[in-house]
């Protein structure tokens, strides 16, 4: 379907595609094997400037859009879902600075992750604090020119290997959710350590770790917004954020989608392709649909977020939950038309299927998103 | 440093299908890359101005749709594509080619380095380069597989390039005072991806277009007429058929092969 897309972004589509094909793809099962962190894609990432996508201009990005950012982590997740989220958790560590950054907080950090040469993640989940996210523990409190942050963070992506971190602490228990604050501390501080990295069923390219904070000097100056606003930081994040999300899962569905046609075509059973029966055809008709229909929610989505609109938090769940769902049952369609050769990790087919799952979890699960479309269509008609 | 390289629009397709009747290409249908020998060019070309300063310059002789090319080149880190175009041109053979492009490296003017593909995919000459060179009466160097330095030459004067020339066998250094044209080979270094600036640049870069009025050669030198190649006949090769593979203990393959040449090859 023609999306109408704007020159420039159809060159972000080219270009991220082109990694995708040319750089990704031959090596994605390397690093679902391996688990290691990509930084050789990273930095091909960096040198195309698809970081720059998040960042505004004149702080070293490059025509920033959400459906920019969409567009690339699409085609990046169309070859391996675990790298791109590499990519997109960097935006997603990224953006609350953009939103919510004094003037030095940008200077100061958003050119290097604009550039790539460093990235960035966020933290607000914890052991206790996952769908509940106003559970949270960890602590900041002021001494002086500074915070001290106690507390662990977990299932951080790109923890370890990020160099810039947005995390939420509680500076004041007694307000609860009003007591959050939003921080940006960087790797290496004092006080500042890695747990274990998990070892994940899918998305294997990325990293996911335990970040713990132990009497953390975090200066003043990196508070972000004002005392109390962590959570405003962290729900008007997501709302940008979630579409990546959604753009992830499409791109997971649509390689799927790919793999299964392409399959189909080529294997032979009962004297003819098996994409000359019906049952099969049916399957990839449904797919395909389901794959739009879900692309036209996410760039619709994109678009009104570039266009300013201004409570976006329902439609970017339904953006993000749809994509995610229609993801995971493709990807699993896409197994069965491979049958068992679909199970086996020497075809695509798997990965695609391992990888989905997640998208219907991480920035809230559906079960949330639900939440969150029905609590505002509640408010919208009580009004 | 500036440094010019050539390039060259050709059909994507390591296959070239000719038409047996008019014994040229047959493009239509197949999509236009830039040669992929001068992707490596090109990127060397990149990497000497990213480490010396100054500027490159993407050259090409070819029909109006070889500007795609150049807008590609300069997506890929080069800052000017200049498009040498004219019916008076058409049907210059590699002569005539290299002849064209080295007025038009005139017409740049001062520069310090030539970079060209080692060949063509679709010609596969390897002819162009050096002749550009030849026209221009400048010291050349095929097959370059690495430059291993560029530093001040001994007098004070100009520069001194140091390079690795690819053999057959093993490989030559040799050392050419600057300006100077290199061929270079896939061994060179890995071609870079082009860039969201460098793409959105390319977009709305100015390419220069050059004809037989801006460059103002010798017209018996140009085009068809300056071309002294003929073409007699073109031809697919027949596919080579495989060979046999003798596999067992040596003493017994050596045997069999000895028995085969002596009684089959006679
Ligand atoms: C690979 C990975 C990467 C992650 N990356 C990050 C990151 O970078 N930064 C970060 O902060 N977090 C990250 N997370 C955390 C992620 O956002 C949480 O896992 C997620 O929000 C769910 O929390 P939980 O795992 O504690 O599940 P729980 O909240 O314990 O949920 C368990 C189940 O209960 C359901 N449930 C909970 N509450 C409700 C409700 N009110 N109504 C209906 N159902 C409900 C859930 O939908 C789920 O099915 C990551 C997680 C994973 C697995």
């Amino acid at each position: 379907m023609d999306y109408l897309l704007t020159d420039e972004h159809k060159m972000v589509r080219e270009l991220a595609r082109k990694i995708a094909d040319e750089k990704i793809r031959p090596v994605a099962a390397k690093y679902d094997q391996t688990e290691e962190y990509p930084w050789e894609i990273m930095k091909v990432i960096a040198e195309a400037g698809l970081f720059g996508l998040f960042v505004p201009e004149e702080y070293g990005g490059i025509s920033p859009t959400v459906l920019g950012l969409c567009l690339a982590t699409e085609e990046l997740s169309r070859a391996c879902g675990g790298i791109a989220v590499c990519y997109a958790a960097s935006a997603l560590g990224t953006i609350p600075i953009v939103l919510f950054g004094s003037e030095e907080q940008k200077k100061k950090y958003l050119p290097d992750l604009a550039a790539g040469n460093r990235v960035a993640a966020f933290a607000v989940t914890e052991p206790e604090a996952g769908s509940d996210a106003s559970a949270i523990k960890t602590t900041a409190k002021k001494e002086g020119d500074h915070y001290l942050l106690n507390g662990v963070k977990h299932f951080i992506t790109n923890g370890g290997d990020a160099e810039t971190y947005v995390v939420i602490a509680m500076t004041d228990k007694k307000k609860g959710a009003r007591g959050a604050s939003a921080f940006i501390v960087e790797k290496g501080w004092p006080g500042f350590e890695f747990g274990k990295k998990e070892e994940k069923m899918g998305i294997r390219a990325s990293s996911t770790r335990e970040l713990v904070f132990t009497d953390c000097r975090v200066p003043a100056e990196n508070l972000l917004a004002r005392e109390g606003m962590g959570f405003i930081v962290t729900m008007k994040t997501f709302d940008q954020s979630r579409p990546g999300v959604a753009a992830q899962a499409l791109g997971i569905a649509q390689g799927a989608l790919d793999v299964a046609v392409k399959y189909a075509k080529e294997r032979h059973q009962f004297g003819k392709p098996i994409s000359a029966f019906q049952g099969l055809q049916w399957m990839l008709a449904d797919m395909a649909t389901q794959i739009e229909a879900a692309r036209a929610l996410v760039y619709a989505c994109a678009r009104e977020i570039d266009a300013g609109a201004k409570d976006v938090a329902k439609d970017s769940a339904m953006a993000k939950m749809y994509a995610s769902d229609v993801a995971m049952k493709v990807a699993t369609d896409a197994v069965q038309i491979l049958g068992g050769y679909g199970y086996m990790r020497d075809y695509p087919a798997e990965k695609y299927m391992r990888d989905a799952k997640i998208t219907q979890i991480y920035e809230g699960t559906n079960q949330i998103q639900r939440n969150i479309i029905a609590l505002q269509l509640i408010k919208e008609t009580a009004k | 440093m500036n440094i010019i390289v050539c390039i060259k629009q050709v059909p994507e397709t390591t296959d070239v299908k000719i038409n047996p009747e008019t014994n040229t290409l047959i493009r239509e249908g197949v999509k236009s890359i830039i040669n992929p020998f001068d992707m490596y060019a090109l990127e060397e070309g990149v990497r000497l101005k990213e480490k010396f300063g100054g500027k490159v310059a993407v050259l090409t002789m070819g029909p109006p749709q070889a500007e795609a090319a150049l807008r590609e080149a300069i997506s890929l880190g080069a800052d000017e594509g200049i498009l040498v175009c004219d019916r008076a041109f058409a049907g210059s053979d590699t002569w005539a080619t290299s002849y064209t492009l080295a007025g038009a490296v005139r017409k740049i003017g001062a520069f310090d380095l030539i970079v060209c593909g080692k060949q063509a995919s679709d010609g596969d000459t390897a002819q162009v380069g050096p002749g550009i060179s030849a026209h221009l009466d400048i010291p050349q160097v095929t097959y370059v597989k690495k430059i291993e330095s560029i530093e001040p030459a001994s007098e004070g004067k100009g520069w001194l390039m140091r390079v690795e020339r690819m053999m057959e066998e093993g490989f030559e250094i040799i050392e050419t005072p600057l300006p100077a044209l290199l061929t270079v080979v896939k061994e060179i270094n890995e071609p870079r991806l082009p860039s969201l600036r460098g793409m959105m640049k390319a977009k709305t870069a100015k390419i220069a277009v050059w004809g037989q009025n801006d460059l103002k050669l010798d017209e018996n030198s140009i085009g068809l007429c300056g071309s002294p190649t003929q073409v007699i006949k073109i031809f697919t090769p027949p596919p080579r058929t495989g060979g046999r593979r003798l596999q067992g203990e040596i003493p017994e393959v050596v045997g069999t092969l000895v028995e085969l040449l002596k009684n089959d090859l006679a």
